[in-house]
């Protein structure tokens, strides 16, 4: 079965996930977002690329910055945007997902960017549009369940580029809540895809998944030992919801055992970056001195992120 | 078909602009071959000429057709566009369209006093309202040919054709 986010000359039409993408297509996203990165510095923020074209964002799931970020890329590709907050209109009136995407492809829609908390939405909606000859119209996985969240994988591995250049020479960590993160999983396999020989996955044995190894990472408990020698430290956020489910003990005990501190930082390489997918929980997962400290990329991450988004945005809307 | 020798051709397209240029005209390359000519009449012609870079990739007109092209460049403008004098730089003027596409990004970037343009070959064919300020030669070109200019290892340009991508009008690169 063909990959159901390329099309027949192995041009990207969909972005639904990260995994079995083939190198090149990734690093050609990562190329072209360099030049959309120096658009966003100019007085005249906007290029127009996209002239014309409208752009749906389908939030099934509360979502401010993903969906500003993806607002604001579409605007700068001189898009025309419309924002449904879906968790309060049809869905809640019984439509189901694929007649509320079919009224508005009937509207003319030219890409839809979807974020929901069932893993796999978005590839139901793009296996629709391919089965049905849409195939024009374009969906982008803004983060479904626990499954993918790949413009987030790529604007990490975008950070990771640019202050650290070859994946090829890298460790990097991920900690914290992997179990539930779609970050991680999307970060996980464009690392190991690009090439990167050490990918650890840190944290509680309630907050990995069981076969976590299966993905190509080492694994450790020990938060000190995991952190010796990484280039790169990618925290992720602890989602409070989690403390409720008997996976946690509490919120102080987790940050003892897995915030990253300046003590702890000072374990991994000398010129190691730190990176958060935000929003952050101070205190939580990481310490307000490491988070604003000369090590945290967590800001320019957020400003990579609409490039990125531009370039997913263009590659798409050009095959 | 025969084609003039580029680096002679480069001689006379400054031949041409020395002397007519503005002494502080800021020089902007579109890549990839309008970037190495913009170079190489900077150092050619008297004056203090920054040179720019422009990759009109966002800008073009044949986007919903061809789509984004692999490899897009950074626009590097080191200098205000804000009532600057450009001299605009391209390898090949075919239908005018990069022309037009860089004329609109260099006015997101402010507004010049003014604009000229200098080729290194104007091949005719134009299909919008747009003419070379300096032109290094001007020659006649078969619709299914590309004129297009590489850069050796030691810098030196040449000039050569190969069959056009595309015969359709207004899909040249030029």
């Amino acid at each position: 079965m063909r990959n159901p986010q390329l099309d027949a000359n192995g041009g990207l039409t969909h972005l639904l996930t990260l995994e079995g993408l083939p190198p090149e297509v990734i690093v050609r996203i990562l190329d072209t977002a360099v030049p959309f990165a120096s658009i966003s510095e100019r007085d005249v923020k906007k290029v127009p690329l996209l002239r014309g074209r409208s752009v749906f964002n389908l939030f099934f799931e509360n979502s401010t910055r993903t969906r500003t970020t993806f607002e604001i890329a579409a605007k700068r590709l001189s898009a025309d945007v419309i924002n449904l907050n879906i968790g309060a209109s049809s869905t809640s009136k019984g439509e189901t997902l694929l007649d509320t995407v079919d009224n508005l492809v009937a509207m003319n829609a030219d890409m839809f960017v979807v974020r929901h908390s069932q893993s796999g939405a978005p590839h139901l909606i793009a296996a629709h549009l391919n089965r049905t000859g849409r195939a024009h119209v374009h969906v982008v996985n803004a983060g479904d369940g626990r499954h993918a969240h790949p413009t987030q994988g790529l604007l990490d591995l975008f950070t990771i580029r640019h202050y650290k250049q070859d994946f090829r020479k890298l460790t990097v960590a991920i900690v914290g809540d992997v179990l539930h993160s779609r970050v991680a999983r999307s970060l996980i396999h464009g690392l190991t895809t690009l090439g990167t020989p050490e990918v650890r996955a840190i944290g509680p044995k309630t907050l990995l998944p069981t076969a976590v190894q299966a993905l190509g990472v080492q694994v450790h408990h020990d938060m000190r030992e995991g952190l010796k020698g990484c280039d790169v430290v990618v925290m992720l956020r602890l989602q409070n919801e989690r403390m409720k489910g008997a996976l946690l003990p509490s919120a102080g005990e987790y940050f003892k055992h897995y915030g990253l501190t300046p003590e702890k930082l000072a374990l991994a390489k000398a010129d190691a970056i730190v990176m958060h997918p935000g929003p952050m929980n101070r205190g939580v997962e990481i310490d307000s001195a490491v988070a604003d400290g000369d090590r945290s990329v967590i800001l320019p991450q957020v400003t990579f992120g609409i490039a990125v988004r531009m370039a997913v945005m263009s590659i798409l809307a050009g095959n | 078909m025969a084609l003039p020798d580029a680096e002679q051709t480069l001689a006379a397209l400054a031949d041409r602009m020395r002397g007519a240029i503005a002494f502080e005209a800021r020089f902007v390359g579109i890549y990839s071959g309008g970037a190495w000519i913009a170079e190489r009449l900077a150092q050619m012609l008297p004056g203090e000429h920054p040179v720019g870079y422009i990759d009109v990739s966002f800008y073009r007109d044949d986007f919903q057709r061809k789509g984004l092209k692999p490899e897009v460049k950074r626009t590097l403008l080191p200098f205000d566009i804000e009532g600057a004098t450009i001299v605009l730089v391209d390898d090949v003027l075919y239908t005018g369209r990069s022309v037009r596409a860089a004329v609109n990004e260099l006015f997101d970037y402010g507004r010049p006093a003014c604009i000229e343009l200098a080729v290194l070959i104007d091949r005719g064919g134009r299909e919008l309202p747009i003419e070379a300020t300096y032109a290094g030669a001007r020659l006649a070109v078969a619709r299914d040919l590309s004129v297009v200019l590489s850069r050796a290892a030691d810098g030196r340009l040449a000039l050569a054709t190969e069959a056009a991508a595309d015969e359709r009008t207004g899909v040249g690169d030029a």
